[in-house]
């Protein structure tokens, strides 16, 4: 589903990632674990195609495909959904009118038709009633005003209609309760299966608990020192992250 | 000879053509006002209020001062630029000239007609006597020039105690398919004590020459009164305006302008409230979204000279291309004016380097127990914003108009019109060049 070779960024004049390597089939889930500055979020942007970082280096496959040269939004056509960790407010644009624009842009690049309204809105209550969402959130403006777990679990609503092949959660469980973390576990857990592949960005291995791990990688300094199965999400809770540098 | 002389050298010839009784106060007034025009003259940018608008080209042209009305438009043409699915009081202009055909008005309870009528039946003189020219008063020379050459316009008065249950429509039309044309509509506008009416206003040059329309309106707002009036500013390339609306307000009334200026080669609005008693609301609202070579000069001013009052104001400007905005926002708080409330926002959105806006925010605070505030931004595209909408498959060209649009969604929230704010929006999608596919 995704390879990375020697995957190597930059941002104006600083190096942030210095070679990743990669490798994720479908069905599977990642962990990338990491102290702050790590690059963690850095190759979550590089992979949903953000401008500003410079790859200098290396090459990502996305189902054998080099997809250097596509646009962010050519990147979701293709399946691939970014979960932001601080996801944009947008006064005036309700999160029903976002995501129809989003899922009908994207059955646009497809060459499929828009679909039908009917169909869109029992869509957008299954996977609102999956997020346990109050139906009034649907028309308030996109993210204005939201909590902090309002934000996210609109992240994952948003997900559930676009259905990935490929979601990478960048913190995702930052600014959750515990019970707001259960229902977005719980969400993704319902949207994993055979097809898809997903990336967990954490720093704690607390979301880890209910999104489990098939493989947990470790970045540092811009490149992944250690990996491992989820075990070894439990050794870094216990030791932190000192005795890998 | 150059455009001053010209309309001077005409006055006389105007007169006498009109239907004004040359005893009347009205032609007193006309008179004063040509001198004060010929006194001052048009502005030039040497003026501190003109430093970054300047007349020039537009004054080099030759116009058509009193032009042959082509009133045979059928409705077809204009319906565009009526809001539909709405029952309205229009009225409707055709190079200065009413039409009837095409028009709507009333004489039950409110008059809702023409100045012309109301300027030659002598009915009206005690009203035009203690209003017209009365607040508008010659304060720049272009509403001197106006005041000269009254001719027409729409005539509101509203009696106390009513609430106009349709919005009106006021719509000047040109078609100076021969030649270039100065228009000059007159609007009076009095609204009684406890009344409410709304009313939208627009120009638009239906021919390929040049229209200069120099608009002045006076609306007098009684008390507890509610005004809400809107301007949509959507004019050709080849079309320019000066509005100058002077809005005097007594005790306990609310009144709000919105002025909405997407289009039209060079426009300017001064807008000028003035406060005749206590607990008054004034609310100043616009937003502008410019390309190509387009300017827009929005010039406001507020004078609080009364306790207890306050106003608001926020304006947004998007400028692409190599368009260009000015904002000048004054707000005088004069001493006897405790209690003020003075709000003012003015934010931008560059969008191109060839753009510019010039932005002025003047406070003047006289009185000591007050709250006022004003912020200014000069800003560009959130580039973060625009990943996060990209990420979810919006591409870049719709994903920039949606967060266009939410900048300046906090003023389009505010229009009280639904069919007003639907025809906006899609005015907005279309200057923004994407077709959303829902309904804003």
């Amino acid at each position: 589903m995704l390879k990375i070779e020697n995957l190597k960024a930059r941002i104006e004049d600083k190096e942030i990632l210095n070679g990743i390597n990669l490798e994720i089939k479908p069905g599977e889930v990642h962990a990338i674990m990491g102290p702050n500055g790590s690059g963690k979020s850095t190759l979550s942007a590089v992979i949903a195609g953000k401008e500003e970082y410079e790859v200098t280096d290396g090459t990502i496959f996305l189902n054998d495909e080099n997809i250097e040269d596509l646009s962010p939004e050519e990147r979701a056509h293709k399946g691939v959904f970014l979960s932001f960790q601080y996801p944009v407010e947008i006064p005036g644009v309700t999160v029903t009118n976002f995501i129809k624009t989003a899922i009908n842009e994207g059955r646009k690049a497809r060459g499929e038709a828009d679909l039908p309204a009917k169909d869109m809105l029992k869509l957008i209550r299954e996977k609102a009633d999956l997020l346990e969402m109050d139906r009034k959130f649907l028309s308030r403006s996109l993210n204005q005003g939201f909590s902090g777990g309002e934000k996210k679990r609109n992240e994952i609503f948003q997900m559930a209609m676009l259905e990935p092949k490929l979601a990478i959660l960048d913190e995702t469980d930052s600014g959750l309760d515990i019970d707001a973390l259960k229902i977005v576990a719980n969400g993704v857990n319902k949207l994993r299966s055979k097809d898809n592949a997903v990336i967990v960005i954490t720093h704690y291995q607390r979301l880890l608990e209910y999104i489990v791990p098939d493989f947990v990688h470790v970045l540092y300094k811009g490149k992944i020192v250690k990996s491992g199965g989820k075990e070894l999400a439990m050794e870094l809770e216990a030791k932190g992250y000192d005795w890998l540098k | 000879m150059e455009l001053k002389d010209k309309l001077i050298s005409s006055f006389i010839a105007f007169e006498n053509k009109g239907t004004v009784d040359l005893d009347s106060a009205v032609h007193a007034i006309r008179t004063k006002s040509i001198q004060n025009f010929e006194t001052e003259g048009f502005p030039s940018k040497k003026d501190e209020e003109w430093k970054y608008t300047n007349l020039k080209s537009l004054l080099r042209q030759d116009y058509s001062l009193f032009n042959k009305s082509d009133i045979n438009v059928d409705y077809n043409t204009i319906k565009p630029y009526l809001i539909s699915d709405i029952d309205s009081y229009n009225l409707i202009f055709i190079d200065g000239v009413f039409s009837s055909f095409l028009s709507e008005t009333t004489h039950d309870e409110s008059d809702i007609c023409v100045l012309s009528a109301a300027l030659s039946k002598p009915k009206y003189n005690i009203l035009i006597d203690n209003y017209f020219n009365t607040v508008a008063r010659d304060k720049n020379s272009l509403s001197a020039l106006n005041t000269a050459f009254t001719k027409e316009g729409a005539y509101i008065n509203i009696p106390k105690n009513t609430i106009v249950s349709k919005p009106i429509q006021i719509l000047n039309f040109s078609t100076g398919n021969e030649k270039d044309v100065l228009l000059q509509p007159r609007n009076l506008i009095m609204v009684g004590e406890n009344s409410h009416v709304q009313i939208i206003e627009r120009h638009q040059n239906l021919s390929k020459n040049h229209t200069f329309t120099n608009a002045v309106t006076e609306i007098f707002v009684n008390n507890r009164a509610i005004v809400d009036y809107y301007k949509i500013q959507n004019d050709t390339d080849n079309s320019s305006l000066i509005d100058s609306t002077f809005v005097q307000q007594k005790q306990h009334s609310v009144a709000t302008v919105n002025t909405f200026s997407f289009g039209g080669k060079l426009t300017r609005n001064n807008l000028e409230f003035q406060h005749e008693g206590e607990h008054i609301t004034s609310n100043l609202n616009g937003v502008s979204i410019l390309n190509k070579n387009q300017h827009v000069d929005n010039h406001t001013l507020v004078e609080h000279k009364f306790p207890n009052c306050e106003s608001h104001e926020l304006y947004k400007g998007i400028y692409a291309d190599a368009s260009t905005g000015v904002f000048n926002g004054k707000v005088i708080v004069r001493q006897a004016a405790q209690k003020t409330n003075a709000f003012q926002q003015n934010n931008n959105i560059l969008i191109d380097d060839g753009a510019t806006i010039n932005a002025k925010p003047q406070l003047e605070i006289f009185a000591d127990d007050v709250k006022c505030s004003h912020g200014c931004t000069i800003g560009q595209l959130d580039e973060s914003a625009l990943f996060y909408m990209q990420s979810r498959g919006i591409p870049k060209k719709e994903a920039k108009a949606l967060l266009l649009y939410a900048f300046g969604n906090d003023v389009i929230e505010k229009i009280k019109i639904p069919q007003l704010k639907t025809m906006l929006t899609s005015l907005i999608a279309n200057k923004l060049g994407v077709n959303l596919g829902f309904d804003l």
